[in-house]
């Protein structure tokens, strides 16, 4: 690592709205939007209303994609905006973190009702029969993880390169530290990360609900959930940050907003042998953690997670720096999955340039795997 | 034309750009063509086709009937495995190829990052049967998503199948590599992508090595509709060998396959102390991204031709020094439309010859960069070019040689691989001979 890399744009949009003012209100105490009757049993955060027009601007753009798509090249071109990055997209990378994109829940449904009174045999056929005149040509593309990084090239024109990573939580912390990491060697000067998810979405909440982990009933804080779970609420959200090299950034005129520190990922078996509070022990030997620091907790609300996460931060407050206040992401604006790491460092982006903090933690515990640490810091 | 740079005596354990160079000390394939890279190898040579008629499930109601497909132990046994489950079977039986071949501890201790290529998965069609017929069970309302979420809570086995991160994380633990496991997902360039965070990991000295894997299981009912919604693939149903005819006239599509590589690079200095057999080298990557449409690349071809550029100048080479061309050569009229295109722009009137394998294997998708990258090694190994199988009308708009039909002994130094993914998201790489003892 040789060049300093610096956070010259957000653009965050959650279930609260969209942009700094009202998510700083948010960091201040504000509270949360839950949505807690259309997806009963499960409590969501929802999409806000958005202007599409206002950054996807052709309609045949917006209809080629589904809200997850939409969602997250809305809110990658608030970040070029706020970067003033608009005429360096030709060469700006792009990582993004992505999960998978919508179904046809209507068709899917249709089709259970009809097959799955079908004896084994007459099923297969069947459902031929019914995805081939069922679902849409278009619903393809805005189905595939990589088509969000692809709209983002379409929409934003962002060229340089394109990458997208899977993996849930551990997903949106190494685009990150993958996108920094190759600013940093000089493998380009601006770079582009982040990534979306939609809350509102009966197959996501499907595959969530595997795991036991989604909270039933009304919301409550994260404090409240009982610490043996099921406590996750999962929150629509968009974070996509510019990373630039200070060398990049000043040479066109942009100021930083805040200095990207390291960032570091890892992933624990979650055995008792190898445990994710160790894990994240690891990654946070030789911070260099200031007094004061503010600590923007990844907690999904998962049971097991949760707890380890709380180990570690009692560890670190016992072994270094005192730590300021800590401020659980998915309080604010639910757990974001592959959003939720890019989500917290741009919160934390805004506590620090705000000045409510001389650096800021962002952690980072998946909800079954992968640990992460960043570190935010002023730019003076 | 040699390298632009040759490295000063004495360091060459570092390239042109003075960064570690990257060797590939192991590969192992699964490919419709066999288990291994000798079955596949030999039978790519031997110009064979492994694209036959689907028999794993019903194909009524399906315009294209036919696919390239790996048989695994529970298929011939009838068992129905899904996309997540037959990707890390592939994957598991690629990786532990190429970790022997290495002459790397086969268990639980892999020095380096786990690098893997695969498909978005997803809750797939016979675990939301079963969902809905437990649904049932419960109800006679006809089964809806919430029904369906009701029956799945708590299955922590289905969720950790269909989780992105499920299969990376079980490869993770059973070859032990070191730090988070990266899954990545560039479309057809996939596989390619995958070598190039490898690559970049030994690069910027992160680690001394890493298992890189590509792999792809999607042949099933719904992915099959949903291609042949895009019209891009062939329905050639009755001569399923002869359905996969890039750069030849009668191309209509591309057909659907399924397989998966694995190799494993190292610092050339960390395989040299250790004396690891170096297969070759890893010496340039280049990428692009194309903003003009989701299925087709800009008409001027910037992107493919900035990309292969870049691959080319990454590996301190001038576009002379490349010996042939592994094709992304899908076998739609617009891939061999813009393949030739950025041949001719990079490689002017003298373009070296270009085969594509695509056309025995099928597109085998995200595993498509990470087998083509193995038999591009191969091809340097062996001297051998593999043919492109079904040349029967020449096209005259494509001016290649696209070693039609007959594999061809040449002697072969660098090989520029191409992958072009849906999306935009283009990749080459540039594989290299063993550095000389």
């Amino acid at each position: 690592m040789t060049e300093s890399i610096w956070i010259t744009g957000i653009g965050l949009v959650s279930s609260l709205g969209e942009g700094p003012e009202i998510h700083r209100a948010a960091l201040a105490g504000r509270a949360p939007v839950v949505d807690d009757t259309s997806f009963a049993p499960y409590p969501i955060h929802p999409l806000p209303a958005l202007e599409l027009d206002r950054q996807i601007p052709k309609r045949g753009d917006q209809r080629q994609m589904e809200p997850w798509q939409r969602l997250g090249t809305y809110a990658a071109g608030l970040a070029l905006d706020q970067a003033g990055a608009r005429g360096c997209v030709a060469d700006m990378h792009l990582v993004v973190a992505a999960g998978g994109g919508e179904r046809d829940t209507a068709l899917d449904e249709a089709v259970c009702a009809e097959i799955a009174r079908l004896p084994a045999g007459e099923a297969g056929e069947r459902l031929n029969a019914l995805l081939a005149s069922g679902l849409r040509p278009t619903l393809f593309l805005a189905q595939l993880s990589n088509l969000l990084a692809g709209n983002i090239s379409i929409v934003h024109g962002v060229t340089g390169s394109s990458r997208t990573l899977m993996g849930e939580e551990a997903a949106g912390a190494d685009a990150v530290r993958i996108a920094a990491a190759r600013l940093a060697e000089g493998r380009g000067g601006i770079a582009l990360v982040g990534g979306a998810y939609v809350a509102g979405r009966w197959d996501m909440l499907l595959l969530h609900a595997a795991s036991g982990e989604l909270r039933r009933g009304p919301w409550v804080p994260l404090a409240e959930r009982p610490a043996d779970g099921p406590g996750l609420v999962t929150g629509s959200a968009a974070a996509f940050l510019v990373l630039e090299t200070e060398t990049h950034a000043r040479g066109r005129g942009a100021g930083g907003l805040a200095r990207l520190g390291p960032v570091r990922s890892g992933a624990a078996r979650r055995t008792a042998e190898d445990t994710a509070e160790a894990s994240a022990a690891a990654l946070a030997r030789d911070l260099p953690l200031r007094p004061g620091h503010v600590v923007l907790s990844g907690a999904s609300g998962a049971a097991a997670a949760g707890l380890a996460e709380a180990r570690f931060l009692a560890g670190l407050r016992a072994g270094g720096a005192a730590p300021g206040p800590v401020i659980h992401s998915a309080d604010l604006i639910g757990h974001a999955v592959e959003a939720g790491f890019p989500a917290s460092l741009a919160l934390a982006t805004l506590a620090v340039a705000a000045g409510d903090a001389p650096q800021a933690l962002v952690t980072g515990f998946g909800a079954w795997r992968g640990e992460a640490l960043a570190l935010v810091e002023p730019v003076a | 034309m040699t390298e632009t740079a040759p490295p000063p005596p004495g360091t060459a354990l570092r390239d042109h750009r003075g960064r570690p160079r990257v060797a590939v000390t192991g590969i192992g394939l699964v490919t419709p063509l066999g288990l291994g890279v000798a079955e596949s190898w030999a039978a790519l040579l031997a110009g064979r086709s492994g694209i036959r008629r689907i028999t794993r499930f019903p194909t009524a109601h399906l315009k294209t009937t036919i696919a390239g497909q790996v048989t695994l132990p529970e298929d011939a046994a009838g068992e129905v495995l899904t996309s997540p489950v037959r990707v890390e079977r592939m994957a598991v039986l690629a990786a532990a190829e190429a970790i022997a071949g290495a002459g790397l501890p086969g268990q639980g201790r892999f020095p380096g990052p786990l690098c893997l290529g695969m498909p978005p998965v997803e809750v797939e069609w016979p675990h939301r049967l079963a969902l809905a017929r437990q649904a049932l069970a419960a109800s006679a309302e006809p089964p809806r998503y919430p029904a369906l979420a009701a029956a799945a809570t708590g299955q922590r086995a289905l969720h950790e199948q269909c989780l992105f991160g499920g299969i990376g994380e079980r490869l993770a633990a059973r070859f032990g590599t070191l730090g988070a496991p990266l899954e990545i997902t560039t479309a057809c360039a996939t596989g390619a992508s995958a070598i190039q965070l490898g690559v970049e990991a030994i690069q910027r000295g992160e680690a001394a090595a890493a298992l890189c894997i590509g792999a792809e299981g999607s042949v099933q009912p719904e992915a099959l509709i949903r291609f042949s919604l895009l019209s891009a693939l062939s329905t050639r149903n009755d001569e399923p060998e002869r359905a996969s005819r890039p750069f030849e006239k009668g191309r209509e599509g591309f057909v659907m396959s399924e397989g998966a590589a694995a190799l494993v690079l190292e610092s050339l200095e960390a395989a040299t102390a250790r004396g690891a057999p170096v297969l070759g080298l890893v010496m340039g990557c280049g990428e692009r991204a194309d903003n003009f449409h989701r299925t087709r690349s800009n008409p001027d071809g910037g992107a493919i031709i900035g990309a292969m550029r870049a691959a080319i100048a990454d590996a301190g080479l001038e576009p002379g020094a490349i010996d042939y061309v592994n094709a992304h050569g899908t076998g739609t009229p617009e891939n061999d439309k813009m393949e030739t295109l950025g041949m001719r722009a990079v490689f002017g009137e003298s373009c070296p010859p270009i085969s594509s394998n695509k056309s025995m294997i099928g597109h085998t998708l995200s595993a498509a960069g990470a087998i083509e990258a193995v038999f591009s090694l191969l091809a340097i190994r062996d001297g051998m070019l593999p043919p492109t199988i079904n040349h029967e009308v020449p096209d005259p708009a494509i001016p290649l040689d696209v070693v039609p039909n007959l594999a061809r002994p040449a002697a072969v130094r660098h090989v520029l691989s191409n992958s072009f993914g849906f999306g935009g998201q283009n990749v080459c790489l540039v594989l290299g001979a063993a550095p000389q003892a």
